[in-house]
């Protein structure tokens, strides 16, 4: 059985093998099953495992597949441990909300449950969301499966590290400034954060309100779109989520970028990344450009400030977010206080870890009053300028093309102690959130042994064109094939 | 500008953490850190530059005014850490005349 599994790569050969017949959901289910057991020891990729919530989903698929047209149904796929599961303890890594189980489903996996998806476990992330490395979650660090002394990236390492260990098919993740994006590019995978508004973020713990959105790491841009179809859509529940139709993704999958503009910003080449990374882009680019895709070379004057402008939004956003968690309605509360603010603060003290409090220290500092002006609301407005710069690079390109992280996977605990050197890590997803737009990484490469990510933006709402961009690459190369050795 | 350490022990009470000294020591020192490359961000003009709250333009997103069910109340209480079924438990907030305790 295991040998059979092996020879499935992707979630669509999975299903194509379902619907042949040639292998059973149970059968399948079993051996992602196993497979989490033998490596997690090695990778610690979950947090949870829902065995029991699988076996049934695959039992109720075996009955009648034909009850379940989703081609993902019967396809086993992972969640990251902050999206709500009932009845399945929902940590976020962090310790203020052990044992705490949602009484609901987030929308994104009620789609995923409602057509038959099999969810195997809840993945590990970087505490709240809030990392560039899967170090900082309460509960253990994610190995890379290229190699495990170095970080799967973070927040949405459990998740990336799953997919690209074969544990599981396909896995949600969020993204509020890379958190899909650049673990995809650490794990030699493919990661799609979509047009903000597109997914629902009901259930979705909130880390930065206007910046997370909820998306898919796979092995393939086919399996991407085929995610994408299931998540992306309206929701009554989620005032923020986008009105208009969600179109079909894999309509996109053309190998073809005759006539495509693809600019190369300079900027997004310069801050800090290593030459090997900035040239497996360009040969990347070039790869398009064969396939007759137009290559522009651009300037976005302010993405040298995405970052101050982002560690001043998303905390001050996440100061707000985390003030829910006071011990009253769940998570821990502290046993040794007098009174009821003395409840609150001994209770967020002792149970969130120190990059919580650090952004939550952040963030209330940038709100205050006498600081507000200087911090938080000229943040907003470098955002504005910001998006200025992707409105006029879209007048001229169809997509951006850029790296997905400076470097390679960094070795586990080499940038524990230097808040800067993380945060550098997201420099060239961050603008993204920023702005709204759509973005996706897909491996274009190996530097040391380790994958290397392209990252390819679009217009927003014009997810296909970035599909379309990054099916054509990927149908031209092989490095979607590569596999870690574990 | 340097964030003192009565300062960062004051944003600690707004974000209502109790950090002890030690703690807090160490956060001044990665906060100044981290505001230190805020100041890039006074290199621009931005006079007469909207703020950028949102990036989809929707406003008012009203749905019909219907009472729709909600969560279950057993549900959400067995989250709780006390609760007396009916109620989340907390300290007592207000002075009672009999100086009875309402919760904890």
């Amino acid at each position: 059985m295991t040998r059979d599994i092996e020879n499935i790569q992707t979630a669509w050969q999975a299903s194509e093998a379902l619907r042949s017949g040639r292998i059973s959901a149970r059968d399948l289910t079993r051996a992602c099953l196993e497979r989490i057991a033998a490596l997690e020891p090695s990778l610690s990729a979950f947090l949870a495992l829902t065995e029991e919530i699988a076996m049934e989903a695959a039992a109720r698929f075996d009955a009648n597949p034909a009850a379940f047209p989703d081609p993902l149904a019967g396809v086993p796929a992972a969640v990251k441990d902050n999206m709500c599961l009932k009845g399945v303890p929902c940590t976020c890594a962090s310790r203020i909300l052990e044992g705490w189980e949602p009484p609901y489903n987030a929308t994104a996996v009620q789609r995923i449950l409602d057509r038959g998806g099999v969810i195997c476990g809840k993945t590990n992330l970087d505490e709240f969301a809030m990392g560039s490395s899967t170090e900082n979650s309460a509960f253990k660090v994610t190995r890379n499966p290229w190699n495990t002394s170095t970080v799967p990236g973070g927040s949405s390492g459990g998740s990336a590290a799953a997919v690209a260990a074969g544990q599981v098919f396909y896995a949600l993740g969020s993204d509020t400034g890379g958190s899909i994006r650049q673990p995809a590019s650490f794990c030699g995978i493919v990661g799609v954060k979509p047009t903000y508004g597109r997914v629902s973020r009901y259930g979705l713990v909130a880390y930065a309100s206007s910046l997370d959105q909820i998306g898919p790491l796979t092995r393939d841009v086919r399996d991407a779109a085929l995610v994408l179809n299931i998540i992306c859509g309206h929701d009554p529940l989620d005032s923020t989520s986008y009105p208009g139709e969600s179109p079909d993704f894999t309509q996109a999958l053309v190998r073809d970028v005759q006539g495509m503009t693809v600019g190369l910003p300079r900027e997004f080449f310069a801050q800090g990344v290593r030459e090997d990374v900035a040239q497996a882009v360009q040969e990347g680019a070039r790869v398009l450009e064969k396939a007759g895709a137009k290559i522009r070379e651009i300037s976005m004057p302010n993405v040298g400030y995405a970052l101050p402008v982002y560690y001043i939004i998303a905390p001050a956003e996440a100061s707000s977010n985390l003030a829910r968690y006071d011990g009253v309605r769940y998570g821990h509360r502290s046993g040794a206080a007098s009174d009821h603010v003395d409840m609150f603060m001994r209770s967020r003290a002792e149970g969130f870890g120190a990059e919580v409090k650090q952004r939550i220290m952040i963030g209330t500092y940038a709100l205050s009053a006498g600081y507000y002006d200087a911090y938080y609301l000229k943040a907003q407005q470098v955002r504005t300028l910001l998006r200025r710069d992707f409105d006029r690079a879209f007048q001229e390109c169809d997509v951006l093309l850029t790296p997905t992280s400076p470097t390679p996977a960094f070795a586990v605990g080499e940038r524990a102690d230097d808040p800067f050197q993380m945060k550098l890590a997201d420099v060239c997803t961050i603008p993204v959130n920023l702005a709204g737009i759509p973005a996706l990484s897909l491996p274009c490469g190996l530097v040391d042994g380790l994958p290397v990510g392209m990252q390819i933006m679009a217009r927003p709402f014009d997810e296909e064109t970035m599909l379309r961009a990054a099916y054509t690459f990927e149908q031209a190369t092989e490095f979607h094939r590569l596999r870690p050795a574990i | 500008m340097k964030l003192t350490l009565e300062e960062v022990s004051n944003v600690a009470v707004l974000a209502r953490l109790a950090l002890p000294e030690e703690e807090l020591r160490r956060l001044a020192g990665h906060l100044n850190q981290i505001i230190e490359h805020f100041a890039a961000l006074q290199e621009l003009d931005t006079t007469d530059v909207e703020p950028t709250e949102r990036v989809l333009p929707m406003v008012n997103v009203y749905r019909e005014d219907v009472a729709l069910p909600g969560l279950d109340r057993e549900e959400v209480l067995r989250g709780a850490p006390r609760s007396n079924g009916e109620a989340f438990l907390v300290p007592r907030v207000v002075d009672t005349a009999d100086g009875k305790d309402c919760g904890q």
